[in-house]
């Protein structure tokens, strides 16, 4: 057991891949020398060299593209999206290319790629420095999206997208980096397309991923003070979707909030919300709520906090939903 | 030369044979095929036409929804693709029929996606040319990363024939214009990618001239990114083939990335959706028609009494019986099933998608087969 921030846990993962396949690159902006602007890739050129940790020009689309190659070659990439803003200028090679290659073959071809992206808000950034694009590529069949909230996961998680013969998008909690959690490095890792209860609870079913689930969190604890019991589901995978889990934690409660930064309209909680109703609509007492970002671009950064779902948007949506 | 306009119809370019035949050499290219390997490009291109007009004539009488003509681009696919070595890989984009023709692809394997049979009918890894590429220059970046592997495999500048290998990425004009091939280009300077990149300027992106593109020769491009670049005319195979040679043993032997611009022309439409007749003039036509591809092949291969006149009877009858067991084969290509194309998506199936396959297969049950019968396949749309 080791305690390590989100980026030391992803480290270590990503050494831990280079290490058990040869055939594992990474490639990204800053990503050697400088070790990634979050240092997530920090002195991984040094042991495993440029050949193998790339330094890629500054081109996203580049930086998928090419990794698209590789994968027909033979090869693992792995691309580090600088920003989750810089996302889009790859957005063609991800939704056109990768996602579609083994389609498109038939099954012929298999694209083994990650393209890990840090996301979400809370650092006071500039713009394009916070989005969450994560339901753009959710609603891309062919690819596989998922984003840990804690160390743990983190370290284990990006070894099984790396692993994985699909395309896997990898969201990272960019606001969580630098903060620490129990790393287990010899348990059998849960799967990776698996949801985790992250805390028990029977009045309501709370589902976050990524940087909501410590608010999440908070909020349950706080609810406790006021005599009400959440259940906070850690989705950890985001396409496909762990209805299974979903669905008895919805059917014991009977109240489901889901909770995430990006904007609600067309956003993940829209599809979670459907396919609950779909499957548990004679279990629930309340509709659906979803707790988000509001249909605005991400807002100047000295309004972030204000815009982000914090613990009180979180218990206001609590409120809503035991007040059917 | 015109040198500020990419489509000076005045050009200085390596030719090896004359429209009308003849043989001329540059100091730096000569021809080396012998007659035996020239009547075999005359056979290629004479083939690679007819599948060309026989797929476009299907696609008039509504057997594919769509074909993207090479007609006039003949010997910039066949004198590239007969450059290649065996250990070389192509990423084409969707009109590069006869360099498929080249690497022994199935014509009735291209058609498979005109028709909508599937979305690629042909396995990469075997035949070495990878699934045709919509998207305009998109595969340029899939080639040069897949030189990249190649140059990290070792098989790139050991100087053993057998071992070292390169890629061709084949791009058109317009693609030019797009980000991705200028992203290519820094990426595979930047790694020194074994990768030739082959732009047949075929003067029209659809409707938009080269001038829409390129303010300078097309050829000029690469050196802003600090790797050769040429042009050939792209309708003389001796020399496509030649330069191809030349810049995929550069490439092979460890020298990095090249550019070749085939100045060339489009006969026919862009696609069979769009009417030339609309955006240029029949004169521009008439005057490519004088530098057929295969009409100088001929020319010299009668004038060296190379072969005799019965060759060109029997590649008449070859594509003949080609036409027609294309058209036969594409008649009877089966009807896909949609309850198939769940299993493709992933690797690894995920629960929900098996559950929508589950329900459709489910849903389709309670037809019964007369109800089948009357179901007529649905034309997508294409774009």
């Amino acid at each position: 057991m080791s305690r390590l921030t989100i980026a030391k846990a992803l480290n270590a993962g990503l050494r831990r891949a280079l290490e058990a396949d040869p055939k594992v690159v990474l490639a990204g902006e800053d990503i050697g020398k400088l070790g990634g602007v979050f240092r997530v890739t920090e002195g991984l050129q040094k042991d495993f060299g440029e050949a193998r940790v790339i330094d890629s020009p500054l081109a996203e689309s580049g930086i998928v593209g090419t990794a698209v190659g590789m994968a027909l070659r033979g090869y693992r990439p792995v691309c580090e999206m600088q920003f989750d803003g810089f996302t889009m200028p790859a957005f063609d090679q991800i939704v056109n290319q990768v996602a579609k290659m083994r389609n498109r073959s038939a099954g012929r071809l298999k694209m083994p790629v990650v393209i890990r992206i840090p996301y979400g808000g809370g650092i006071g950034a500039v713009e394009h420095h916070s989005e969450s694009p994560e339901a753009y590529f959710c609603h891309t069949p062919g690819l596989k999206v998922v984003s840990p909230s804690n160390a743990h996961d983190a370290y284990w998680m990006i070894q099984q997208a790396v692993a994985s013969d699909d395309p896997v998008i990898f969201f990272e909690p960019k606001r969580r980096y630098h903060e620490r959690g129990e790393v287990d490095e010899h348990t059998e890792p849960q799967p990776l397309h698996t949801s985790s209860v992250v805390r028990p609870g029977s009045d309501v079913t709370v589902l976050a991923y990524g940087p909501m689930v410590k608010v999440c969190l908070d909020a349950a604890t706080a609810a406790e003070d006021e005599g009400r019991s959440l259940e906070v589901i850690d989705l950890r995978t985001l396409s496909p979707l762990d209805m299974t889990m979903i669905t008895e934690s919805a059917q014991k409660t009977g109240r489901v909030i889901i909770v995430h930064e990006a904007a609600v309209s067309g956003g993940l909680g829209g599809e979670i919300a459907a396919r609950i109703g779909e499957h548990c609509f004679y279990s629930l007492e309340a509709p659906v709520l979803r707790v988000g970002g509001f249909d605005i671009p991400y807002p100047a950064s000295r309004l972030e906090e204000e815009y982000l779902p914090d613990l009180d948007r979180v218990l206001d949506g609590v409120d809503r939903s035991l007040a059917f | 030369m015109g040198e500020m306009s990419g489509s000076s119809t005045d050009v200085d370019f390596i030719q090896l044979l004359t429209p009308e035949g003849t043989l001329v050499s540059s100091d730096e290219y000569q021809n080396t095929c012998t007659d035996e390997q020239i009547a075999g490009f005359y056979r290629d291109m004479t083939l690679t036409r007819r599948i060309d007009t026989e797929a476009t004539a299907l696609q008039r009488q509504g057997e594919l929804g769509l074909w993207a003509s090479c007609l006039g681009q003949e010997a910039a696919q066949i004198g590239s693709g007969r450059a290649l070595g065996g250990q070389d890989h192509v990423f084409p984009t969707y009109r590069e029929h006869g360099v498929a023709w080249t690497l022994g692809i199935d014509p009735v394997d291209l058609l498979r996606l005109f028709r909508g049979v599937d979305l690629g009918g042909w396995d990469p890894d075997q035949t070495r040319f990878n699934l045709y590429t919509i998207v305009i220059g998109a595969q340029t970046l899939h080639a040069t990363g897949y030189a990249m592997g190649l140059e990290r495999d070792g098989l790139v500048g050991t100087g053993d024939p057998d071992r070292d290998a390169a890629v061709i990425g084949y791009l058109g004009d317009g693609a030019t214009s797009q980000g991705d091939v200028s992203e290519a280009f820094v990426f595979a300077a930047s790694y020194n990618a074994p990768v030739v990149f082959i732009c047949q300027n075929n003067q029209w992106a659809i409707s938009e001239p080269i001038e829409r593109q390129s303010r300078i020769p097309l050829y000029r491009r690469s050196a802003g990114f600090g790797f050769p670049g040429v042009r050939v005319d792209g309708n003389d195979v001796l020399a496509m083939y030649a330069v191809t040679q030349q810049a995929l043993e550069r490439a092979r032997s460890g020298s990095g990335p090249s550019f070749i611009e085939a100045y060339t022309y489009r006969m026919g439409a862009h696609t069979t959706s769009d009417d030339p007749t609309k955006y240029r003039l029949g004169d521009e036509v008439e005057h490519w028609r004088l530098k057929d591809p295969i009409a100088r092949v001929k020319a010299y291969l009668v004038r060296n009494g190379a072969v005799t006149e019965d060759y060109f009877t029997e590649i008449d009858a070859e594509a003949d019986d080609l036409a027609a067991d294309l058209r036969k084969r594409c008649l009877e290509l089966p009807e896909p099933r949609l309850v198939d194309a769940f299993d493709h998506v992933y690797a690894e199936q995920t629960p929900y998608l098996e559950e929508q396959k589950a329900n459709y297969a489910a849903y389709l049950d309670t037809f019964t087969d007369d109800d089948q019968e009357d179901q007529l396949p649905v034309q997508g749309g294409v774009r």
